[in-house]
């Protein structure tokens, strides 16, 4: 029991630590080009949007089978990620960016072009602008988004397999886990372990309805 | 649109904006003293928003130019993007953040230096804001919302106030709370403000310059008075038309509650509570409240009749006539609007150039304003400053 959950444990933090990562490295490149798809009225912008969007559609693999092949040790850099901690990284992030650009885009384009017009005309420089006032009013956007950017990290499972495998302790997460508990025929693990996803999935989106719902109220 | 390069006149706004946007087409030219209040007036819809919106740059018409007061913010050469004209804008509805409190409203564009021109317990007090400094906008009314605002952008230290119709989106009562303020604010700072509005009892009320807007185009622009007493213009032709002109305090009638005020070529007695000798007040004068008569009245209920020569006249619908006068013997006053019909003009023999005498039977004090009027004060006809007591009769 004891080494079984030493094992169950190692599993849980590095999934947390897999999504922490992710959604970290999300807000930080997913707000500036947030802001940009909310802003620019070039043609472009929409397909830009879409190809942010296509993990949404695609099935895990097709994206982990490309990953494998850019990042597999034939890849341009050289330096293979494949079966890496920073390659479950790179995945995760393509994988839930749609989940944190969008949330973050609708609160830009929510809030419309008169907050920063207000403030321009309040002597704020374009920097001033953004870190003064956009950001802070869209921050329910940004909630959202990293409830949900670190939610889907924690549930992706067919990309987590094809480009970090099952090493336990560097890329065996909870997801790959569960599976593998099934696979060896332990039950008892396999379901505290989806209890657990099924409890944490419904406070996820519990927690998100709400803020929604708050900040609605709030902009009423 | 002159090929030679513009330059930017000290003491004058110089705006010329000019070019399509989408299918409305704006032709706006115009140049105002940078000082008082400038109210641009015209319908809804006629561009008056998108010619702030130019001069504050939140919009960009390439080959425009403004020039405020000695600097050029737009030319062919130069666009100065927002942030960094000295500029104080107040949109139509309230636009405070919601994130932060009143407090940090107000100081969001205030230079960080701290000694400035406007001071910030200054316009807390002008603006009698000092009770909402903690609270949150959300809990603050209409009116108290627009206050904020005036006041951040005051606290910005702008060289150029502009208003977009503030009051419109208010109701009555939160209008009329506002409206006092702002004639404070134009009593007290020195700052040129640009006032948007297509409600002609505000700006009768403070403006001192008018610029007259339709369908994009600007087509008139002058001191209120004269535009308002131009025939030629839809002002003076409008069924409540009337004029405006600033006056002196220059006596009171305590026997029988009348204050004596003089304007250009006349003295006014007016029923009203007593105020400082000298000091300046604002009046409107109906165009349906003055009737003309060719020798004086005696034996009358009206007391402010006074000498009068006509200038000019235009007719109005069918049966009225819009007569513009002038007061004073030699008809060299303030000019003033009349409403007759046809039929007194024909019976009385009424002509352009006639001497009459102008009965005036309402006079309504709108504003007081203490600074000087926009007449040079050499132009005021022996101004007794003293306490004048005033005879009841007329």
């Amino acid at each position: 029991m004891d080494g079984l959950s030493a094992e169950l444990w190692q599993s849980v933090a590095l999934t947390i630590k897999l999504a922490s990562a992710t959604t970290v490295i999300l807000l930080i490149i997913g707000t500036p080009l947030a802001w940009w798809l909310a802003r620019s009225k070039a043609i472009w912008t929409e397909a830009v949007a879409t190809i942010v969007a296509l993990p949404l559609v695609l099935p895990p693999t097709v994206l982990g089978f490309y990953l494998l092949v850019l990042l597999g040790p034939n890849g341009p850099g050289g330096r293979t990620l494949a079966f890496t901690f920073e390659g479950l990284i790179t995945g995760s992030v393509l994988y839930s960016m749609p989940f944190v650009v969008q949330p973050i885009r609708n609160a830009f384009v929510a809030m419309g072009e008169r907050p920063l017009e207000i403030a321009a005309t309040l002597r704020a420089s374009p920097a001033r602008s953004f870190w003064a006032v956009a950001v802070p009013l869209a921050r329910p956007g940004f909630l959202t988004a990293g409830v949900l950017g670190f939610a889907h990290t924690i549930g992706e499972f067919g990309l987590v397999l094809m480009i970090g495998g099952n090493i336990p302790g560097r890329t065996r997460v909870l997801s790959v886990a569960i599976f593998d508990y099934v696979e060896a025929s332990r039950w008892r693990e396999a379901s505290l372990l989806a209890g657990s996803m099924v409890v944490f999935a419904f406070a996820v989106i519990l927690a998100v309805t709400l803020i929604d719902k708050r900040s609605a109220r709030a902009r009423a | 649109m002159r090929t030679a390069k513009r330059t930017a006149t000290p003491g004058r706004i110089d705006i010329t904006f000019t070019g399509n946007l989408g299918t409305f087409s704006l032709d706006a030219q115009f140049s105002a003293p940078a000082r008082g209040v400038t109210a641009v007036f015209g319908p809804s819809g006629c561009g008056k928003t998108t010619v702030a919106r130019c001069i504050a740059g939140l919009k960009h018409l390439a080959g425009g130019f403004c020039g405020i007061d000695g600097e050029v913010w737009q030319d062919d050469a130069t666009f100065r993007p927002p942030h960094l004209r000295q500029i104080g804008y107040v949109f139509q509805e309230a636009s405070l953040f919601p994130h932060l409190s009143v407090k940090r409203n107000l100081l969001f564009g205030a230079p960080k230096p701290v000694p400035a021109p406007i001071g910030f317990e200054e316009v807390v007090e002008l603006l009698g804001i000092a009770h909402l400094l903690t609270r949150t906008p959300s809990y603050l009314s209409g009116g108290e919302r627009q206050r904020v605002a005036i006041g951040r952008a005051l606290l910005s230290q702008p060289k150029l106030l502009v208003m977009d119709e503030p009051l419109a989106a208010l109701d009555r009562t939160a209008k009329s709370e506002i409206l006092p303020f702002l004639e404070r604010l134009h009593e007290t700072l020195a700052l040129p403000m640009i006032y948007i509005s297509h409600d002609m009892t505000e700006i009768e009320r403070f403006a001192d310059h008018l610029v007259l807007m339709e369908r994009g185009k600007v087509t008139a622009a002058g001191p209120l008075a004269a535009l308002q007493s131009n025939p030629a213009l839809p002002l003076a032709a409008s069924r409540d038309a009337a004029v405006s002109c600033d006056a002196v305090v220059s006596g009171y009638d305590g026997r029988y509650g009348l204050l004596a005020l003089r304007v250009t070529g006349a003295r006014m007695l007016v029923p009203a509570p007593p105020q400082t000798p000298g000091a300046r007040q604002r009046l409107r004068i109906a165009a349906s409240d003055v009737s003309l008569a060719r020798q004086a009245p005696h034996a009358s209920s009206i007391l402010n009749v006074f000498p009068a020569r006509i200038k000019s006249h235009a007719p109005l619908g069918q049966g009225e006539i819009t007569v513009v006068l002038a007061l004073g013997t030699g008809g060299s006053g303030t000019q003033i609007l009349a409403r007759i019909t046809r039929r007194s003009w024909d019976t009385l023999g009424l002509r352009d150039g006639l001497d009459v005498f102008a009965q005036v039977k309402g006079v309504s004090l709108v504003a007081a304003c203490n600074r000087p009027p926009e007449i040079p004060t050499e132009a005021l006809p022996s101004l007794d400053q003293g306490s004048e007591q005033v005879s009841a009769a007329a």
